[in-house]
């Protein structure tokens, strides 16, 4: 009897839980259905001000204030390392790649670029000024701190 | 041989017997507007994409790469083909560039660059001479639609407004010196000034 229950109320709470994703997911493709497709929302501007963004936290790897389309960045050439290298900053004027991008894993520096950092997208991205899709409950770690201290 | 040649000197110089004056004027008048024509028609024909991407080398390789930038598809559809930035568009100097590009019907029928290795393996030095070309001339080609007279700097990015105040506009710089592989994509790059 009581296993009964158990299985009842596990399958229940499961139907449930899927309809709350199932509609959490609907407001994210829209209110087409699943055999249609949905026609794409356009694409926004990439932010072009060159203003440098701030970083939410420390180790953030800085957006791209600029516009990178068709930048090269493969084995054969990195176009954003034709400013930002330490070679060309002073005729850039461009921030120069930090320090960590010329260390391999164990620390030692390099003469050049590490390899392990040479393709600059997998970290650093450019922005648009889209509105996001989720909620997003980030916090600067400034707020964070500032409301534990009114806490106490 | 010499007599021969003499014979036909004399020919030529001995007023016509059989046609008028009018006639061989008009004629040659005429004949001069079908061949004029006629080869002016075929030099513009090897200047169309169609000519150019009628073999697979230009159409597989350098063709797929230009259709993804700018100067094939943009905003307001005004676009570039092969020969606005391959080919003087003043006359001297088209006919200069047409006859050394001779040279690339030997490449076709020799099949230099017939496959995708071999064109990847020939492509620096390809670049290369178009690089060259572009330095020579002052960026000639680009400044056919970008005339620098022109550029309005407030409606550019504050970088490109930096550069074409400063370096540009001094003559320091040319275009290509930063806008290599604007429209195909680049060669192995080690070496290369600025890279």
């Amino acid at each position: 009897m009581s296993e009964k229950v158990i299985v009842c109320f596990f399958v229940l709470s499961l139907m449930a839980f899927n309809t709350i994703a199932n509609e959490s997911i609907a407001t994210l493709r829209g209110q087409t259905s699943l055999s249609n497709e949905a026609t794409p929302p356009l694409m926004e501007k990439v932010e072009n001000r060159d203003i440098k963004r701030k970083r939410n936290y420390p180790m953030q790897p800085p957006t791209i204030p600029h516009k990178i389309n068709n930048y090269q960045v493969d084995l054969k050439t990195n176009k954003c390392l034709t400013c930002h290298s330490r070679k060309y900053t002073e005729q850039s004027q461009a921030p120069m790649i930090s320090v960590t991008h010329y260390m391999d894993r164990d620390g030692n520096f390099l003469a050049d670029v590490s390899p392990r950092r040479y393709f600059c997208k997998q970290c650093h991205v450019t922005q648009t000024v889209a509105t996001p899709l989720v909620d997003n409950s980030f916090m600067d770690i400034d707020d964070i701190l500032k409301a534990e201290r009114n806490q106490r | 041989m010499i007599n021969k040649i003499k014979h036909y000197w004399l020919v030529m110089r001995r007023p016509s017997v059989h046609y008028s004056l009018g006639f061989l004027t008009m004629g040659g008048f005429l004949m001069g507007i079908i061949f004029w024509g006629g080869f002016n028609t075929a030099l513009e024909f090897t200047n169309t994409e169609e000519f150019c991407t009628g073999c697979h080398e230009m159409r597989n390789n350098v063709y797929q790469e230009l259709q993804q930038t700018i100067h094939f598809s943009n905003r307001s559809g005004v676009r570039a083909k092969c020969s606005d930035c391959h080919v003087p568009h003043d006359w001297t100097d088209k006919l200069a560039r047409k006859m050394q590009a001779s040279k690339e019907v030997w490449g076709k029928l020799f099949g230099t660059i017939n496959t995708r290795e071999k064109f990847e393996e020939k492509r620096r030095e390809l670049a290369e001479h178009e690089w060259a070309r572009f330095k020579s001339n002052d960026s000639l080609e680009c400044r056919n639609c970008h005339n620098f007279e022109y550029m309005d700097f407030t409606s550019q990015s504050k970088r490109a407004a930096k550069q074409h105040s400063t370096a540009l506009a001094k003559g320091e710089k040319t275009c290509i010196d930063c806008h290599k592989g604007i429209a195909h994509q680049l060669p192995d790059m080690t070496g290369v000034e600025g890279w």
